[in-house]
């Protein structure tokens, strides 16, 4: 599904990425763990678009598409969700509203035509149980005044209602509590199936424990130094990151 | 240079003095001093400090050398069916005439074609806030005004209040309207004026003074969407008495000149005032919002907020000014503008001018101009939404703060379109 080669990216000069070789197949959960700072938020950027970002070498493929020459907003409508860490307040724009043109868009881009009124409301329904989403917040504007943890859930609800291929979570699980994690944790389950597959990015193993990874990379300095299956995240939980930036120097 | 600019002023006045009468129905005196300030301070061009990016002496060089329109009779029942708000009381103004086949609207409206107003409340009102020697526009009004509406709220209104405003012209016209609204103690209203557009050649010179009296609460609203080829000129001025409350909504969408000098007295201790404005440009118009909020007596509060969307190669001003008297203690100012720019040629000047006598007073201020916020374009792109649409949504919210505000269901639902049309 996902083919990235030699990925480096540079912003302001200063080069973040610096050579990524990552694989993900259709139905599998990667993880990528590393210390903060290694740019783990930068590869999510990169893969979704953000303009900032220069990439200066390396390839990304997406279902066989050249994923850098897309524009963000293909690149959604082709499939790729990123679950922001800091998710973006917009005043005055509705979540009903955002999420009811997105999902025309998308739809329109794969030459189906707006969704019905009703077919809407149901599924936002639908999707807001599955996070424990309150119906109110969805009425609200686009995560103002939301807390930390409803802006985290109100990703999730979004991931749930777009239905993407691929998902990034970059560092979901920050600022939630536990019972607000298992709610995360168990909305990305439920959404899981064979045919998509998740890239979750975190500091710590704990989300681990809920949302159980096929495969475990570690990113330090730009580059993945270390890969393995989930035990690797329960070592690193061990071990800290001390001896991968020993091993780097 | 001087001698050139009253010479435009003398063969501007002549050309209007065939075609409007005198205003008889302003107090004695006042035609006299207006004439006066005319012949010493002419039509504003770009020399004066207000008018600086506003120059109407050009505008009527270029445009109203010879004033050669007429007005076109419409059919009253035309005009209701066409613009009447069922949930509301209605009032028609065409060219600045009233137009209505009964002039008490209700039991607590009464209004009246502004030749027609008595002796007495001429002299009570007229010219006490719109000035002649503050603002030569005024003045001009003063002595040439031939059209306007009284309008006088006596009791607490069970229903909003629009007044529709239509021109019907021919040719380019130009014209001074004069209104006057009284609202009595105690009461409460909601009035809406809508100033719809044509696609007619006219400058309007607008001067509207408002008498708020002890305990009123007013919520007023004035949208404008003149079309492309008009000039409008509107001079609210407004007085407020004590423990009033005034709440002033000015939205303008299209129109080649607007130019929006809102003026308000605070001339009663704990009175409360709020200003919301928002304007959207585009094409080459030039909206002029100069906002005026004069602190005279304690405790009282005003709170301001104006907004901007500034396309292609249009230009817009707000100038607000706050000032509080020595004895104005107590008192709260606060005052916001922010734009947002669409355009390499697009310009926002925005100013604030603080005065401040009194020692006991919180005031505050700041002004911005920026571009749609990169982040939350980049968010709503990333859930598969395109540049086009992105823009707009972030514009809505934009515009939306101001929006909210809006207290009469009906108005914010029309204004709510014209937002639509003019960001589509
Ligand atoms: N706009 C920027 N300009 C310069 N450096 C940046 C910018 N954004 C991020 N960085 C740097 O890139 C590195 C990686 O950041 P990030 O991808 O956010 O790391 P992580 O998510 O792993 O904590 C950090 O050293 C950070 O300081
Ligand atoms: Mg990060």
């Amino acid at each position: 599904m996902l083919s990235i080669k030699n990925l480096r990216a540079e912003i302001n000069g200063k080069e973040i990425l610096k050579g990524i070789n990552l694989n993900v197949k259709a139905g599998e959960v990667h993880a990528i763990m590393g210390p903060n700072g290694s740019g783990k938020s930068t590869l999510s950027a990169v893969l979704a678009g953000r303009e900032e970002y220069n990439v200066t070498a390396g390839d990304v493929l997406f279902n066989e598409k050249n994923l850098l020459e897309l524009a963000p907003e293909d690149r959604a409508r082709e499939g790729i969700f990123l679950a922001f860490q800091y998710p973006i307040e917009i005043p005055g724009v509705s979540n009903i509203n955002f999420l009811r043109t997105a999902l025309n868009e998308i739809r329109h881009y794969h030459g189906l035509p707006d969704i019905e009124a009703k077919d809407f409301l149901a599924l936002v329904k639908e999707k807001q149980k599955l996070v424990e989403l309150d119906s109110k917040l969805a009425n609200r504007s686009v995560n103002e005044g939301f807390s930390g943890g409803e802006k985290k859930r109100n990703e999730i609800f979004q991931m749930a209602m777009l239905e993407p291929k691929l998902s990034i979570l970059d560092e979901t699980d920050s600022g939630l509590d536990i019972d607000a994690l298992r709610i995360v944790a168990s909305g990305v389950n439920k959404l899981k199936t064979k045919n998509n597959a998740t890239i979750v990015i975190t500091h710590y193993q704990r989300l681990l424990d809920y949302i159980v990874p096929d495969f475990v990379h570690i990113l330090y300095n730009g580059q993945i130094v270390k890969s393995g299956g989930k035990e690797l995240a329960l070592e690193m939980e061990e071990k800290g990151y001390d001896e991968i930036k020993k091993q780097a120097v | 240079m001087i001698t050139d600019k009253l010479t435009v002023t003398h063969q501007f006045l002549e050309e209007l003095a065939q075609h409007a009468g005198k205003a008889h129905f302003m107090p004695s005196d006042e035609i006299g001093q207006a004439l006066q300030c005319l012949e010493t301070q002419g039509i504003p061009n770009s020399k004066n400090e207000s008018y600086k990016y506003c120059n109407i002496e050009a505008i009527l060089r270029k445009n109203f050398k010879t004033i050669s329109g007429k007005e076109q009779v419409v059919s009253f029942s035309e005009i209701k069916k066409q613009y009447a708000v069922q949930e509301a009381y209605n009032l028609f103004i065409v060219n600045g005439h009233i137009c209505t086949d009964e002039l008490e609207v209700s039991s607590a409206i009464k209004a009246s074609p502004i030749q027609e107003i008595s002796k007495e409340i001429s002299a009570a009102h007229l010219a006490q806030y719109a000035k002649s020697n503050t603002d030569p526009m005024i003045a001009l009004n003063a002595a040439y005004a031939d059209r306007g509406f009284f309008l006088r709220i006596s009791q607490t209104l069970d229903k909003p209040l629009i007044i529709h405003h239509i021109n019907s012209l021919e040719g380019n016209l130009f014209f001074n309207t004069r209104n006057l609204f009284v609202i009595e103690k105690n009461t409460e209203a909601q009035i809406t004026e809508f100033y719809y557009s044509s696609n007619e050649n006219s400058f309007r010179n607008t001067v509207t003074e408002i008498f708020v009296d002890t305990q009123a609460h007013i919520q007023h609203v004035i949208a404008q969407n003149t079309g492309a080829h008009n000039y409008l000129f509107a001079n609210t001025q407004v007085h407020q008495e004590k423990q009033s409350t005034y709440t002033n909504h000015t939205y303008t969408f299209s129109g080649a000149l607007v130019r929006n000098n809102l003026k308000l007295d605070l001339n009663g201790e704990y009175t409360e005032s709020h200003l919301y404005g928002l304007f959207i440009t585009q094409q080459q118009q030039l909206v002029d919002n100069h906002t005026e909020v004069n602190h005279l007596k304690p405790n009282g509060q005003s709170n301001e907020l104006y907004k901007g969307v500034v396309a292609e190669k249009s230009t817009a001003v707000f100038n607000g000014r706050i000032f509080v008297e020595r004895h104005a203690q107590k008192t709260n100012a606060y005052q916001s503008s922010k734009n947002i720019l669409l355009s390499n040629d697009a310009v926002v000047n925005a100013k604030p001018e603080l005065e401040i006598y009194a020692n006991d007073v919180k005031c505050s201020h700041g002004t911005s101009t920026g571009k749609v916020d990169e982040n939350a374009l980049f968010y709503l792109k990333a859930r598969g939404i395109g540049e086009e649409n992105a823009r707009k949504l972030l514009l809505h919210a934009f515009a939306y703060e101001i929006l909210e505000k809006l207290p009469t269901p009906f108005t914010k639902e029309k204004i709510s379109t014209w937002v639509d049309e003019v960001l589509r």
